[in-house]
């Protein structure tokens, strides 16, 4: 068993994105066909200015029309030579984890092994009354599909019995990833039990940081560690994902993000009881001790890097794009980020 | 009431751990339970909340002044009223259909949840609070008595010297309190309504209530 810190992963730099509606220059909705088709154009451009992985978080509403993001991913990483793609993440609860590992080990044979996954209840839930789920069962429809993830990871033939799916018998699970797997995450909200059930699989963390202080969040790395210790695994990489809009000043992110955040926010505090914003607490969010990482490429850049050394992560994941933001604004981030946010934040941490 | 009040917290989600490091930090001696082998929630309780002590439920429970009911509301079906007969209970849940699912025992929409859950742990005094700030808040929101930051949490109970024990409690704990009469009026703090998910310094707050009362 190790007792001593492992060597540093390297770090990595991503991009996620749920796919939110873009508007035009007039401020009308694109349609879900067309928002797509620039998505897939965001994932070019990303692989372009270098950025090292692009993830597409299952959706399934009007304003975030990505019900199938692997399609999505497979069209950039047939446009790509180097970025991962990967989901970000896939709501496993309401998938059958046998299409899961299906779908993304062919996504790693169409992108020449550049496939991750990110697997997660999902902070959205519209996938459960639409696939005939009762949300009451997430917790362990979670635990055992993950259980049945781990198993098809190990490769066939795979034997499995439980009680949300029929069981497998000697199945072989195709198509063979090509380097035998491909990397896997869980994403954690705040759930100290998740992060133990992906030490337990051996899966990486993934901190899904979307409001308050991510140092607030340090002690799930620290979790993280002592759990895999305890099951005698060495050490995994930690991600975090967190909202943000890059721009060429502070100013100019702030007034690009702030109208689209308010909006999306307001209409989400109905159904899912956030507080309301305020220009109070935008502020205080894109802070010293909040969650979202907004401005020049500058104050972007230095707020990941305290991010990511106050929790000993080592990937960072920027959810970019918000409801009604342009498509030009998007790129532009894009591009930013790649070429001044990730160069800075390697500099910073160097 | 004196520190020496024993706290046990049911729950290693995503608020036990946090309601329990508050307390530890208070002063109480503290208890962390989730359903099953202690040894499960060891590291939670070691990293999350040190100082607080993994316990078989039932433990637990049997010594303590104060328990503190935050587990996931769809397994409170399952909970045994028996386990906590006699005993002073703050109820933490929230029924929030879009985000747990239906639960056909909180369907009653003229009660409150923690009416019924009153209403199920029959031999129990049941204190509804810290349900209606969210857990990032809960954690980084406390200051000292007096600290014109401080955050109010609304009390509710259908027995008043509970409210004076556990309001005590949310005191020493970092934030002021707002008591509300009875249990029935504790429906102002559920998801909805006027405080739920807000953190607000106690004028706010009393405003907030009083509106939506009027």
């Amino acid at each position: 068993m190790t007792t001593e810190p492992s060597e540093p992963f390297p770090l990595s730099f991503g991009l996620d994105t749920f796919g939110d509606v873009t508007h035009d220059d007039e401020d009308r909705p694109l349609s879900h066909a067309q928002t797509i088709r620039d998505l897939v154009e965001q994932g070019v451009l990303a692989d372009q200015v270098g950025i090292d992985f692009f993830g597409i978080g299952e959706h399934h509403t009007d304003d975030f029309p990505l019900s199938a993001a692997d399609v999505v991913l497979a069209a950039i990483a047939a446009r790509t030579n180097r970025i991962h793609v990967g989901s970000a993440v896939t709501v496993l609860s309401s998938d059958d984890p046998v299409r899961v590992f299906q779908r993304y080990s062919t996504l790693d044979a169409v992108s020449g092994g550049r496939a991750e996954v990110i697997l997660g209840r999902g902070s959205s839930i519209d996938s459960f009354p639409l696939f005939g789920y009762d949300l009451a069962d997430y917790e362990d429809l979670f635990e055992e599909k993950t259980n049945l993830f781990a198993e098809l990871l190990k490769g066939s033939p795979v034997n499995w019995h439980g009680k949300t799916r029929p069981s497998l018998h000697d199945q072989d699970v195709v198509p063979h990833p090509e380097s035998g797997t491909f990397p896997v995450w869980i994403g954690v909200g705040g759930s100290p039990q998740s992060v133990i059930r992906a030490a337990h699989y051996g899966f990486s963390l993934m901190l899904a940081i979307i409001g308050g202080s991510p140092a607030r969040f340090a002690p799930f790395s620290q979790l993280f560690r002592q759990a895999l210790e305890s099951f005698g695994r060495a050490a995994l990489p930690v991600g975090v994902h967190s909202p943000g809009h890059v721009a060429a000043t502070d100013e100019q992110a702030r007034a690009e993000f702030w109208p689209r955040y308010r909006e999306v926010i307001t209409r989400f505090s109905k159904i899912r009881g956030f507080a309301i914003p305020t220009e109070d607490s935008f502020m205080h969010e894109i802070g010293q001790h909040g969650a979202l990482h907004v401005g020049s490429p500058e104050t972007v850049a230095q707020k990941i890097a305290q991010t990511l050394t106050s929790l000993g992560a080592n990937r960072f994941d920027l959810k970019f794009g918000m409801g009604g933001l342009s498509q030009q604004a998007l790129m532009t981030n894009i591009e930013l980020y790649g070429t001044e946010v990730v160069p800075r934040v390697r500099e910073l941490l160097a | 009431m004196s520190n020496d009040l024993r706290i046990a917290v049911l729950g290693a989600g995503h608020v036990g751990p946090v309601i329990a490091r508050a307390a530890v930090e208070a002063g109480y001696p503290v208890t962390l339970a989730a359903s099953g082998d202690p040894q499960r929630i060891a590291l939670i309780a070691q990293i999350l909340a040190p100082g607080a002590e993994p316990r078989w439920a039932a433990d637990a429970i049997a010594n303590a002044d104060v328990v503190v009911l935050a587990i996931p509301i769809h397994k409170f079906a399952a909970f045994d009223p028996a386990l906590v007969s006699g005993k002073l209970v703050v109820d933490v849940m929230n029924y929030w259909p879009p985000i747990d699912g239906m639960q056909a025992m909180f369907e009653d929409r003229q009660c409150g949840s923690s009416e019924i859950v009153q209403y199920r742990l029959a031999e129990s005094t049941v204190v509804k609070t810290l349900n209606h700030m969210g857990y990032h808040e809960l954690d980084e929101e406390r200051r000292l008595a007096g600290s014109p930051e401080r955050r109010s949490l609304g009390v509710a109970a259908d027995e008043p010297h509970a409210v004076d024990i556990v309001a005590d409690v949310i005191e020493r704990i970092g934030f002021d309190t707002v008591r509300l009469e009875g249990l029935r009026a504790g429906r102002l703090l559920e998801p909805g309504g006027p405080v739920f998910g807000a953190s607000l310094r106690r004028p706010e707050f009393e405003r907030a209530i009083r509106a939506e009362a009027a």
